[in-house]
């Protein structure tokens, strides 16, 4: 006979050390005499010895199963653990798969039971605060769990109250967290009733008010939530009220003839919900103004400038670096580029109006350096009703697409650029195509980059020409 | 909290609880850390039950009660006379915080009726989900409501910091639409659930955040004439076309402030359960809408069974069914074998050779699917499926309560 004392709760270290132990020995599942219950030895470090057999190797969804079971209160939790770890070790490699079997379903069972009642603590337990000596903010909470799960539901606390100091305290041991450390601590008793803050009778209300009354099914509320938590959930008061008052409720509720409108039809204010959508273009650059960046990052929302009813809108990409810092359009070194080119194109500068296809910039930060990235087709496609509300407003005579950027805003397609430059039809405009400035700033030979220059004034001409042909 | 603040809360609560919707899962995992506070896991968590049986997960409130629209079934109608409330953006985002650092709530579900415009109102649910993220780090869960009529740039606005979009069809059908619900229009409602689709699939390509747990929608059962079969259609639709995660059935419920025109009687709650039966079949177990609706009689599913005992009694040709050799498929569509049990037979069977007394084991519903299935030792004699009294033998009489 093998006799193994394991400690109280749930010994996962002492079960593993008793399993090495005992698979070195090769000791029969019937040879092993399991009692649970030895004091804790709390603060004693319990190391492996040298009398430890080596590690026995299980496959992940035994040791995954082990790890709940050994926290039910089952007495024979143990014994049965290691009738699976027998088998599993002597040819049985698959055994967990074998639903059917016995031994597996039981298992399970008990593993399904430790599952629930770590979701239901997780779940029922009710935090309140108490008072801080250093003014901060505290909680605490008692709960009863029926399996030693002090430990396992540990990680969701402290992941979800991070920020918060809290006490959980239950017969089965207990937990603080100081937004530092996790503290393990024996069983406590039942405290004293705490005196909470107005928050646990808002919450009374708002668990009555939620109800309906209708519907009443208390069955199914005590499925889910059976009467042996109902103690430490201060909502659960009001049960009986609330049961007992419903069919008088529905019974109201339908004998109530419908009943006339007190107040009249407020037609005006009916009649105004429909002219929601902004009235001008200051309008709808406020609303840009106030919307936040798809992709986070971006200092502000750079909106178009330019006069309305300018007979050209140069349409880019997105604002670079420069742009974000001063809030307007072109003002760094493409857009630098694009106002030389305009001037040798004999186009003004303050007549036209600029705008981009995505307003706000996107960027990965290099130490100091914000480096442009392209917007995505989904984030242009995100823009794209503001810029064609604000083309609305502006009304050019000509849309010029600035790049691949704009002109997959302005035609919902992939353009090549380079290739298809010129005039082209966008959705409800008339517009033009040519490259970007910057692409100009992105080419490596002078000689290359002076064609390039030449090549994008001689576009601007074009388009100038253009939209006064439409005069 | 003070007095008023508990009176508004009791208000816009009751407001908001005809919204079948409670769902807090499906968010990718996010945590608040030391600065901000929550986190979302994946699964949501029932945070307690009411007597009617339904889960409180979110907080889930009204901004305001006071709406312009004038749809019938709506407590909330502009022509109703019930008490009107409303919320600051602060007292929510307040709220919202106190109740989650309790561990009373998920998150918040915030809808609201619409006041001033479709988008001021938007504009100001967005903003108590941004002050929410913003402001306070809340990694919690977040469920907007959104106003189809609004902007497309505020709902996308919205999709930025919400966990999950809903738009509410509510009525199954344009003409009924018309009918109860006069400022809302079909076409308009669709057209927001194909843009928020759209959003989300692109959001997920481009690896960005934009409501990440997807959209679901509402439809009310009872209110208006569209049977079972039409609202199974409406609900395939919005599935495939607008790829919602959820279609939330509402079996309409008596309201304090009826309208004249609606049904006095609310439909049997049993009819709610059997489309979520048949919604779930259609969804999981390989059913199309034509064979769920089969197995009623014009259109309407059977209140006494479920939809899948009532498609097997129709075909009991393609019975019984030998459960050491049958595909998966066809497993599913066992009368009481559900996914897991299916997923549990397939791996035990090739072990060994499954008796009646390893499927006991392995599903608990094995009661309804004896006299269809095959077992080692089993095989239902006498033709049992072929009994004309098989129905009343399955069947025990319901013992669902009732008020009337």
């Amino acid at each position: 006979m093998h006799p193994i004392a394991l400690q109280e709760g749930a010994d996962l270290d002492g079960f593993r050390r008793a399993v090495r132990r005992l698979a070195a020995a090769r000791a029969a599942p019937d040879e092993v005499l399991w009692s649970a219950g030895a004091p804790s030895l709390f603060g004693a470090a319990a190391g492996a010895s040298p009398a430890d057999g080596a590690p026995v190797r299980l496959p992940q969804a035994v040791g995954r199963l082990i790890e709940t079971v050994v926290c039910h209160s089952d007495p024979e939790r143990y014994a049965l653990l290691y009738r699976l770890v027998w088998r599993v070790l002597n040819g049985e490699r698959a055994l967990l798969d074998r639903h059917a079997d016995p031994l597996v379903h039981r298992l399970e069972r008990l593993d399904k039971a430790v599952r629930r009642d770590i979701h239901k603590m997780h779940a029922f337990l009710r935090f309140h605060t108490v008072p801080d000596p250093d003014g901060g903010e505290r909680y605490a909470a008692w709960f009863e769990p029926d399996h030693h799960i002090v430990e396992a539901v540990a990680p969701f606390f402290v992941e979800r109250f991070e920020s918060m100091v809290w006490t959980i305290l239950t017969p089965k041991g207990s937990l603080h967290w100081d937004r530092q450390r996790l503290m393990s601590g024996p069983p406590a008793e039942r405290p004293d009733s705490p005196a909470d803050d107005r928050f646990a009778e808002g919450w009374q209300r708002y668990y009555e008010s939620t109800f309906n009354p209708a519907r009443v099914n208390p069955a199914a509320m005590r499925a889910e939530m059976p009467r042996k938590y109902w103690a430490n959930m201060p909502e659960t008061a009001a049960i009986p009220a609330l049961i007992r008052s419903a069919p008088a409720r529905v019974q109201a509720m339908l004998e109530a003839e419908a009943a006339i409108p007190r107040r009249r039809t407020p037609e005006k204010a009916v009649a105004a919900m429909a002219r929601q959508a902004p009235a001008n273009l200051e309008e709808l650059n406020s609303l840009i103004r106030r919307s936040e960046p798809l992709v986070p990052g971006a200092t502000q929302a750079v909106t178009g400038e330019g006069p309305e009813g300018a007979a050209i809108a140069f349409v880019g990409e997105q604002p670079g670096d420069r742009e974000d810092r001063e809030g307007r359009p072109f003002v760094g070194p493409a857009g630098q580029l694009l106002t030389a080119a305009l001037a040798e194109a004999g186009i003004d500068r303050n007549g036209v109006y600029l705008t981009n296809a995505v307003k706000h910039f996107k960027f990965v930060q290099r130490g100091k350096r914000r480096i442009h990235q392209s917007p995505t087709a989904g984030e242009i496609k995100h823009y794209r009703w503001w810029l064609l509300t604000e083309l609305g407003f502006v009304r050019p005579r000509l849309v010029v697409a600035l790049g691949a950027t704009a002109a997959l805003a302005l035609t919902g397609r992939a353009v090549p650029v380079l290739r298809e430059r010129g005039p082209m039809a966008f959705d409800g405009w008339d517009g033009f195509v040519t490259v970007h400035p910057s692409h100009l700033l992105r080419l490596p030979e002078e000689a290359e980059r002076r064609k390039a220059q030449a090549d994008f004034v001689a576009d601007l001409r074009r388009a100038a020409a253009l939209a006064r042909g439409r005069r | 909290m003070d007095d008023a603040l508990i009176e508004k809360l009791g208000i816009l609560a009751d407001a908001a609880k005809y919204d079948a919707s409670c769902a807090s899962s499906g968010a990718k995992p996010r945590r608040g850390g030391k600065e901000g506070l929550g986190s979302t896991t994946g699964s949501g968590i029932c945070h307690a039950y009411t007597p009617d049986g339904r889960c409180v997960s979110l907080l889930k409130i009204l901004l305001t009660n006071h709406c312009l629209f004038d749809c019938v079934y709506c407590i909330n109608r502009r022509s109703s006379n019930v008490r009107r409330a409303r919320f600051t953006v602060e007292e929510v985002v307040r709220l919202t915080l106190g109740f989650y650092k309790r561990n009373c709530i998920e998150g918040l579900f915030l809808s609201s009726g619409i006041i001033r415009s479709p988008d001021h109102t938007m504009e100001q649910m967005m903003l108590v989900a941004r002050t929410l993220r913003r402001d306070h780090g809340f990694a919690g869960y977040i469920h907007l409501k959104t106003i189809p009529e609004a902007s497309p740039w505020l709902i996308e606005q919205a999709g930025l910091w919400a966990d999950r979009l809903s738009i509410n069809l509510e009525l199954p059908s344009d003409h009924s639409l018309k009918a109860f619900a006069p400022e809302k229009n079909g076409g308009t409602i669709k057209a927001a659930m194909g843009q928020v689709n759209e959003r989300i699939l692109e959001a997920r390509e481009e690896r960005r955040r934009f409501s990440p747990a997807g959209q679901s929608t509402q439809l009310i059962v009872g209110a208006d004439d569209a049977t079972d079969r039409s609202v199974l259609e409406t609900s395939g639709t919005l599935y495939q076309r607008y790829g919602l995660r959820r279609v939330y059935y509402s079996a309409f419920s008596p309201i304090p402030e009826a309208s004249s025109v609606l049904p006095v009687k609310p439909p049997p709650l049993q009819r709610e359960n059997r489309l979520y039966q048949a919604d779930w079949l259609l969804r999981y177990y390989g059913f199309t809408v034509e064979e769920i609706a089969s197995g009623g009689e014009n259109g309407m599913l059977d209140l006494g069974i479920d939809p899948k005992l009532a498609w097997a009694l129709k075909n009991r040709e393609r019975f019984p069914v030998d459960v050491n050799r049958a595909d998966r498929e066809m497993l599913l569509r066992v009368p009481g074998l559900g996914a897991r049990a299916v997923d549990k037979i397939l791996s035990a069977r090739r072990h060994a050779r499954l008796r009646m007394e390893d499927l006991a084991r392995l599903s608990s519903g094995l009661r309804r699917s004896r006299p269809f299935l095959i077992a080692a030792d089993y095989h239902p004699t006498g033709g049992l499926t072929d009994r004309l009294d098989l129905r009343r033998r399955l069947v025990t009489p319901s013992s669902q309560l009732s008020l009337f």
